[in-house]
């Protein structure tokens, strides 16, 4: 990146980015700094509580991910809905979330496991929360010209804890979900909620999570009332918009409670089964 | 430029190229390889899908560095030792490849998941090939071939053609047959007109208007005509023949000149050649032009009032339409019930997977030689000549294979820009549409709205239906008046109505263009009458099927414009055999009832129905012939000609099986030439599901009568009747004696004769609209059943299954008239479902196949039922009728129905909107 001449931008995938530029919503750059075979990107390992996922792992390598599917389930599912084989194979995680589209389905994933994410450049790296790195459709916190994102890292899951994605398309138009959404769970013994996250996109500028459905939800036993009922915390805390040619802001709140349960239920399931 | 050094195909190649070059390119262009295609060139359809180490990657956004010191391995390395790999002996034998342009993006696809997974399931095949697209809709076909060629591989079971219920009835016609140029398809030594090029060819590129309405005040040249490696800047001055082009009217400007109309965005400002592609572009951004914008008008309705802007100086109204039977007033006064109610149907995009290229060069004798995958050469011919200002015959068009048209290729793209190009330079020049230019610039699907009044008995019997249609023709003619003529004949179904009253406006707007597109008009037709027979249906308490029976024409009844139907009327059966069908499926519980789905309480399933009826041929007055040659070669080869077109239909098969049933010639010993306007003589344009009937009887009759020739000879030399020789495998049985056919040409070339019959067949002659007669020569049937899936919670609608039963009077090609069905059918599902062509204001939303979805796989039922109803006409050959635009038409009416027979809430505007539907469902829920 230093050497680069002139304006330049980074590469992995390049599935995006190629076709920003080709079609004119990236600006021109003179040189692409190619990362996709700096191989410490290319890793998914365990290191002590937690897994570290590298920012240059495509797709495909995720969802072959025997460690991937029994720790970040949300994540292999919200990434095999990414493209046809073909994208996947070179499409990375680490350029899904630099994207920063507000429902990237890997960022939306990601968020659902609290995921950390370190940004690193020549004078040194530090993690950060990964919700602290979007400042708004397609903008970062962290200086592109200067640092890159390198890894991902999240806790390892634990018994009777479980995740999963999901998302509703429209058959028309752009691939990009209408709405998706992903959740995490923690059971308690008595199978109340212990601890609860829900990410959702577009629900506003940035990639969402919903703390207040969370602290809702937090120490609550799961039936159709609650449900009913953080369907409208959610409601409350989510912006959602009408976006030309792909939803109506009325139809995003329709799906709301829909996934909300759909979501839930299966990630309380998952975690059931987790009992080891 | 930069060093690449990597194996393709298990060769070690080291080659130069530039920075910022994709795969796709050096491999086409660098390395010949051109079994890669590029489609959408924007990671969108998997066309251009390589290996690279083993990984299936888009070779079209690849960056080719990244394949430095990798294995890529492209269609043309699957093969070895000469063999087919199974997938590509499958792909042959399953009729998985109809156009070809995709193919080896499929194979491809299908190879490196058969490496992941060497037993898939339909579950591993679907989600594999999900971002795959194939708009002929071979899926169901692809995915056979992928089972076939697992178990070969696997098990080393053998890959059998399909067999079918169908078959049968001749020594070949009926019988089911390779593909002739299937094995080049799948080994990617298919050649289309991109493939084609020259050391010296340039390249060129059109400016075009990129405002829906506008008047050009001002055009400079001056600064592209001077960047280097810049040949050639021509504007409409420089058009040394007619300016205009069009197909029935000309009024469509190869390029719109100072002080000239631009009337939608695409419209030509001027075009250059240049070294490279790059230089080509930015020439086009050198060229300064300025317009004095002026109104836009983008909606029919609003195009026919008074004050509207004016596209074209002769007002908006391109034809008014009209048909009248018995008496309206009538009708309606004799009815119980008059129902009423308006249909929309959106713009929709061909995206046949081929975008549009042409290649001119001027030959040696100064003749303009021009490659383009065209469904019309000869009309390609005349419009090129007329612009140049040549005589035709100083042009020679001529067709590589094409991938897909559907009706899109028929008018002018590039080919006249190339030709002035070519001349301009004295070099080849070759014009290849980016999928881009390729939505903004060629004619679509009318957008049509109709309003359709129905008389009826409460017994159901039809006294009256009139009907209402506006069509947005866009900027230009085209084939305008013709389509919306054939939406208004189709728009009172394949129905016996008394009374009948038609009136339909085709509307000049300032949108792209509209023309043909499968179906031609009567699609549009058949949703809005199939949609308003069932809503009468329900009103009078009757069964849908029962309904539509009751009223169905059958033989000796009289359509809207009075024809008398003597033949070849299989409605009614087509309706019988699909409703059977459909009852079986559900043991015969009610079909039309709300059902719902075990362990899923937000789902419900249903069926719906409609039929449908299409034309065959150009009818309405139109002369409709087609001229074939068929000649004896050396070495016993038969050789037909004619210039119409394979666009991935099937013609070439068919054509090679008529002239081997005739002359009693093996399949292989049978070769097809087409689109070749010095070498084949015309055959007419390829429209109207026309070519089987008019062009395969151009050959039988030029075929038989060669037969006929050879027996004349032998009879006379053997001194018996002519009758009494017959024609075999190749051989001449004359009594005990069998004379192979090259003696026979032999012989005839001693006495002087051409073993060659040059066959000029006419059609039965039709009438237009407002005279007496017949208005068509024949019409296919159909009736199509359609089991649906609705999410009533988000809306989304998923077809499960369908049933389609289609009277072709013979199905000369099984395996084509499969592949026409399934992929007919599924791009009906595209229609209902996922395809809408947006434009505002005159400006092309949808201007990315990314914008456009065409049906994937994912949309595509895992049982499409086909099947063939043989109700012969006695002029076709064998009695044969089209097939090519039925199988499409009365899909998107069986959703609509099947949806409101799920949840109670009617659709009434294409594509099915789930978020609209997802909030009706709510209103209802409440």
């Amino acid at each position: 990146m230093r050497q680069a001449r002139g304006a330049f931008a980074v590469l992995a995938g390049g599935t995006d980015l190629l076709l920003d530029i080709q079609q004119g919503r990236h600006p021109v750059v003179d040189t692409l700094v190619d990362v996709s075979n700096i191989p410490e990107l290319s890793t998914i390992e365990v290191y002590q509580d937690h897994i570290y996922l590298g920012a240059g792992v495509t797709h495909k390598q995720i969802i072959s991910s025997q460690l991937l599917l029994e720790n970040a389930q949300c994540v292999v599912e919200g990434c095999g809905l990414i493209g046809g084989p073909q994208v996947r194979n070179v499409a990375t995680i680490g350029g899904n979330v630099s994207h920063a589209l507000p429902a990237g389905d890997g960022t939306i994933s990601l968020l659902a496991l609290d995921t950390q994410v370190e940004i690193a450049s020549i004078g040194g790296r530090r993690w950060e929360p990964l919700l602290e790195i979007f400042a708004g459709p397609g903008k970062v916190t962290f200086d592109r010209q200067q640092e890159l994102v390198t890894r991902f890292r999240f806790n390892k899951r634990l018994e009777r804890e479980g995740s999963t994605f999901h998302r509703v398309m429209r058959p028309q138009g752009v691939a990009i979900a209408i709405l998706n959404m992903s959740g995490w769970v923690k059971l308690d013994d008595s199978e109340h909620l212990a601890d609860v996250r829900i990410a959702c996109g577009p629900a506003g500028p940035k990639p969402f999570r919903g703390f207040e459905t969370e602290s809702f939800l937090r120490g609550k036993c799961l039936d159709e009332t609650i449900l009913m009922e953080a369907a409208r915390v959610l409601d409350a805390e989510v912006n959602l918009r009408t976006s030309k040619h792909r939803a109506t802001k009325d139809y995003r709140h329709s799906l709301l409670p829909v996934l909300l349960k759909q979501v839930l239920l299966l990630a309380v399931s998952r975690a059931k089964e987790n009992r080891e | 430029m930069t060093k690449l050094t990597f194996i393709v195909n298990g060769e070690h190649k080291q080659v130069e190229i530039e920075p910022g070059e994709m795969l796709a390119e050096v491999l086409r262009k660098r390395l010949g390889l051109t079994g890669t295609k590029i489609s959408c060139d924007e990671l969108e359809c998997g066309v251009c899908t390589v290996l690279v180490d083993d990984l299936p990657v888009l070779s079209c956004n690849y960056p080719a560095i990244k394949a430095n010191g990798k294995h890529v391995t492209t269609i043309e390395g699957l093969a070895s030792d000469g063999n087919l790999h199974p997938l590509q002996e499958a792909f042959v034998k399953k009729g998985a490849t109809q156009c070809g342009f995709c193919t080896p993006g499929q194979i491809m696809t299908a190879a490196a998941l058969l490496k992941e997974h060497p037993d898939p399931t339909i579950d591993d095949i679907e989600y594999a090939l999900n971002d795959t697209l194939c708009r002929c809709g071979a899926y169901p076909a692809i995915v056979d071939a992928i089972r076939a060629a697992s178990d070969k591989i696997n098990h080393g079971t053998p890959i059998e053609y399909p067999q079918y219920e169908f078959e049968g009835g001749h020594k070949v016609i009926g019988q089911v047959v390779k593909r002739p140029e299937a094995v080049d398809k799948v080994t990617g030594a298919a050649i289309y007109t991109d493939d084609i090029s020259f050391p010296d060819m340039l390249i060129g590129a059109t400016l075009r208007a990129g405002i829906p309405h506008g008047r050009v005040t001002r055009l400079d040249t001056t600064a592209a005509e001077k960047l280097p490696g810049v040949h050639a800047v021509l504007t409409a001055a420089d058009i040394p023949g007619r300016v205009n082009h069009g197909l029935v009217i000309q009024d469509w400007p190869a390029l719109v000149g100072v002080g000239e109309k631009v009337r939608y965005v695409g419209d030509a400002i001027a075009i250059v050649a240049a070294d490279t592609e790059d230089i080509a572009r930015q020439a086009l951004d050198l060229i300064e032009v300025e317009f004095e914008q002026l109104p836009v008008v983008t909606d029919p309705v609003e195009a026919k009032l008074d004050g509207a802007p004016l596209v074209h100086q002769e007002g908006n109204l391109l034809k008014h339409i009209k048909v009248d039977k018995g008496d309206i007033a009538a009708g309606f006064e004799q009815a119980d019930v008059i129902m009423e109610d308006i249909y929309t149907m959106p713009t929709y995009e061909h995206a046949f997977m081929e975008p549009e290229c042409s290649v001119a060069r001027v030959t040696e004798d100064g003749r303009i030689e021009l490659w383009v995958g065209s469904q019309i050469p000869y009309a390609d011919r005349e419009q090129v000549a007329a612009a140049l200002d040549l005589q035709p015959q100083e042009v020679r068009v001529r067709s590589p294979l094409t991938g897909g048209g559907f009706g899109g290729k028929e008018d002018i793209a590039g080919q006249i820009h190339a030709a002035m190009l070519a001349r301009s330079t004295g070099r080849p020049v070759k014009i290849l549409y980016s999928r881009h230019e390729s939505l903004l610039v060629h004619p679509k699907r009318h957008a049509t709205r109709i309003k359709v009044t129905l008389g009826l008995k409460k017994d159901g019997r039809l006294t009256a239906a009139q009907t209402e249609l506006f069509g947005d023709t866009g900027a230009y003619a085209s084939l305008g008046t013709k389509v919306m003529g054939r939406a208004t004949t189709h728009s009172t179904g394949p129905y016996i109505v008394p009374n009948v009253k038609i009136d339909c406006y085709a509307m000049y707007t300032n949108n792209p263009p509209a023309g043909a597109f499968r179906g031609f008009g009567a699609l549009q037709a058949c949703h809005a009458i199939e949609c308003m027979m069932d809503q009468a249906a329900e009103r009078l308490g009757l069964d849908p099927v029962e309904f539509r029976r009751m009223n169905a024409l059958r033989e000796n009844s009289i359509t809207n414009t009075g024809q008398h139907l003597t033949e070849s009327v299989g409605l009614l059966e087509c309706i019988d055999r699909v409703e059977a069908e459909m009852l079986q499926s559900t043991n015969g519980a009610a079909p039309f009832a709300a059902r719902e789905v075990k362990g899923q309480p937000n789902k419900r399933r249903a069926w719906g129905f409609a039929v449908a009826f299409k034309n065959t041929g150009l009818g309405e007055g139109a002369p409709d012939k087609a001229t074939a040659e068929v000649e004896l070669l050396d070495g016993g080869i038969a050789e037909a000609r004619i210039s119409s077109a394979e666009i991935g239909q099937g013609l070439v098969t068919v054509l090679q099986m008529i002239t081997s049933q005739e002359l009693g010639l093996p399949l292989d010993q049978v070769r097809v030439l087409l689109s070749d306007t010095d070498l084949t003589p015309d055959g007419g344009p390829t429209t109207g599901s026309r070519q089987t009937y008019i062009s395969g009887n151009a050959v039988r009759h030029a075929a038989n009568s060669l037969r006929e020739q050879m027996a004349a000879t032998l009879a006379e030399k053997f001194d018996v009747p002519p009758d009494e020789i017959k024609f075999i495998e190749g051989l001449a049985q004359v009594r005990e004696e069998m004379v192979p056919v090259t003696d026979v040409v032999a012989l005839m070339k001693q006495e002087g004769k051409e073993p060659k019959v040059v066959y000029e067949y006419w059609a039965p002659k039709t009438f237009p609209l407002g005279e007496e007669g017949d208005k068509h020569f024949a019409y296919s049937f159909a009736a199509q059943a359609t089991e649906i899936e609705l999410d009533l919670d988000t809306g989304e609608v998923a077809v499960i299954r369908t049933i389609g039963a289609t009277d072709v009077g013979k199905v000369i090609n099984p395996l084509g008239f499969q592949g026409q069905v399934e992929g007919g059918t599924i791009m009906g599902i595209g229609h209902a479902l996922t395809e809408e062509f947006i434009i505002e204001d005159g400006i092309i939303f949808t201007d990315y196949l990314a914008r456009y979805r065409m049906p994937s796989i994912h949309h595509t039922p895992r049982e499409i039922k086909v099947i063939a109803v043989e109700h012969p006409t006695s002029e076709g050959p064998y009695g044969g009728k089209g097939v090519g635009e039925i199988s499409t038409m009365p899909v998107p009416p069986s959703i609509v129905n099947a949806i409101y027979n799920a949840c109670g809430i009617r659709i009434k505007t294409l594509p099915i909107d789930q978020d609209w539907l997802a909030l009706e469902l709510r209103k209802k829920a409440k």
